[in-house]
């Protein structure tokens, strides 16, 4: 329902191409390559103990509950079995991984893809519609936004505006000319991932709750999550995979098993152009990183999304 | 805690239960095995199967047949050590390992406390559980184990519950390399990162979390 509200007040404000106005932001690209954090030189965010008790400090611990419960306690926007905390490790607090307290001081940004100066909360959003493949994704103004984006605040509240923190994101891993080899990266995820992920990338539930994320299939992030891209998913590997043992692969290693993971179906790009995957490739993929989407490999066309 | 006397009614009645069911498949896990130094499990793990926490072994009812197979061919390879159960181990036939994993898994298992992952820690031992400690690259018990440590698949065994003797007990065995059955080095590598006093803590931490009734 809300869209229908939603989509003449953004119109007025900007122009937005056909059936943009349920995806918040069309751009999943990187700001840009970010580096390591060496540890002596890493910043070091709030600890809880230092949180205060009151209004302020409810938000935070309610946007904390949210990052790493999403699933249970936003169902209506994640429409797969994953947790903010999956992909932003120790509940967005580490290094290399994304952190939250990287990413806050970083909005707005203008984003050249989609021409336009993006929020924070519309990154948010984004995580939302792609990384949780939830569908309408929660206002800009709604609870969930709120609690995210002051809990987000919090972590980078000693932190500089507007300057790039190292360990930030997820630090590119060097590769000679993007190689990659998916059947050594079968190799990769048989011996390293599969006890946790499971041998066909399912992962693993208590109840009906997943403890170790499904890495593809209808449960997993969409075809239009920054994770689809090939070395962002190296990245994230490299530096963080096995859980506990980052940085144990090689290079090549985190190359080829990402290649891997994401060389397998999941759910469609909800910014799929008329029905087309090619069409879709060309506007969205052909430009951002290394991905399979909308190519063929071993006479499959990648990209077909799955429910 | 559970009392010698029930243990050893329970022994009883599964030792009556087991030989009129005998017939068809020996109940290894009340009369032991067929071949000499294959003792009952009840005799040590309880006749309800639920461990002896004093005594600080482990329960079994419940777990996972995989994981219990795993253990006992790791216990006759030598890849896990125990004084007592290797011996025990190297007696039983693959026959009697199948079926005794089998019959365990099937037992109830206490149930488990409800506990979601939006639950702050409140110590140093809850913050190790719950959020880990990753300045020395040491993940949540509870990423691996489960929501309260309750288990998770055929490789990461149930925590809750278990006795907090048995769990300080194969946290030092993984420090010192005398168990080293893990698949990739991933418990071994987190216990060598911890400290004497956060192995008592989530021990008893993890120990704590279970609907078992606490007996004096």
């Amino acid at each position: 329902m809300k869209v229908f509200l939603f989509a003449p007040v953004l119109g007025i404000l900007i122009s937005l191409p056909v059936l943009a106005a349920t995806i918040a932001m069309e751009d999943q690209s990187q700001l840009q390559a970010p580096v390591a954090a060496h540890p002596a030189s890493q910043f070091q965010p709030p600890l809880e103990s230092e949180l205060p008790d009151n209004a302020y400090g409810a938000l935070v611990r309610q946007g904390y509950a949210l990052f790493v419960d999403t699933k249970r306690l936003a169902p209506q926007f994640v429409g797969n079995g994953l947790n903010c905390s999956n992909c932003h490790l120790d509940q967005g607090r580490l290094a290399n991984s994304a952190p939250l307290w990287g990413a806050y001081p970083m909005y707005p940004a203008y984003r050249k893809k989609n021409d336009k100066v993006n929020t924070f909360a519309e990154r948010l959003q984004g995580c939302f519609q792609f990384s949780m493949n939830g569908g309408t994704p929660p206002a800009a103004d709604s609870p969930e936004i709120t609690a995210l984006s002051v809990y987000s605040y919090w972590l980078a509240s000693k932190a500089p505006l507007g300057a790039e923190l190292p360990g930030r994101g997820y630090p590119e891993v060097p590769s000679s000319a993007n190689a990659y080899d998916l059947t050594r990266g079968a190799e990769v995820y048989k011996g390293l991932c599969a006890v946790c992920h499971g041998a066909e990338g399912q992962g693993q539930k208590v109840g009906d709750s997943y403890v170790m994320p499904p890495l593809w299939g209808k449960d997993s992030y969409n075809w239009g999550a920054g994770m689809h891209r090939i070395n962002t998913a190296a990245s994230f590997i490299k530096y963080n995979m096995p859980l506990g043992q980052g940085g144990s692969l090689t290079d090549q290693q985190a190359w080829d098993v990402a290649a891997y993971v994401n060389s397998h179906e999941r759910p469609q790009d909800p910014r799929l152009v008329e029905g087309s995957v090619e069409k879709t490739r060309v506007k969205f993929h052909a430009n951002d990183g290394v991905n399979l989407y909308g190519q063929t490999v071993e006479g499959v066309l990648i990209g077909q999304g799955i429910r | 805690m559970i009392s010698l006397e029930r243990v050893l009614m329970g022994s009883a009645l599964l030792l009556i239960l087991g030989s009129a069911y005998g017939q068809e498949e020996r109940n290894v896990f009340a009369q032991g095995g067929s071949q000499p130094g294959a003792a009952p499990c009840v005799a040590c793990h309880g006749a309800d199967g639920l461990g002896l926490a004093v005594a600080g072994f482990p329960r079994l009812a419940g777990l996972p047949a995989g994981y219990l197979r795993k253990q006992l061919e790791d216990f006759k390879s030598g890849a896990r050590n125990s004084p007592v159960m290797q011996p025990l181990a190297k007696a039983l036939t693959e026959e009697e390992i199948v079926s005794v994993t089998r019959a365990l898994a099937a037992m109830p298992a206490p149930a488990a406390v409800p506990l979601h992952r939006s639950v702050m820690p409140v110590n140093t031992a809850q913050k190790i559980a719950l959020q880990g400690a990753w300045d020395r690259q040491i993940p949540a018990c509870v990423s691996c184990h489960g929501p309260a440590g309750v288990g998770v698949g055929e490789a990461f065994p149930p925590l809750a519950g278990q006795p907090a003797a048995y769990l300080v007990a194969q946290l030092n065995a993984w420090q010192s390399g005398a168990r080293h059955n893990d698949p990739n080095d991933l418990m071994g590598h987190i216990a060598k990162s911890l400290t004497a006093e956060e192995v008592q803590g989530v021990a008893a931490y993890f120990s704590s979390l279970s609907g078992q009734e606490v007996k004096p």
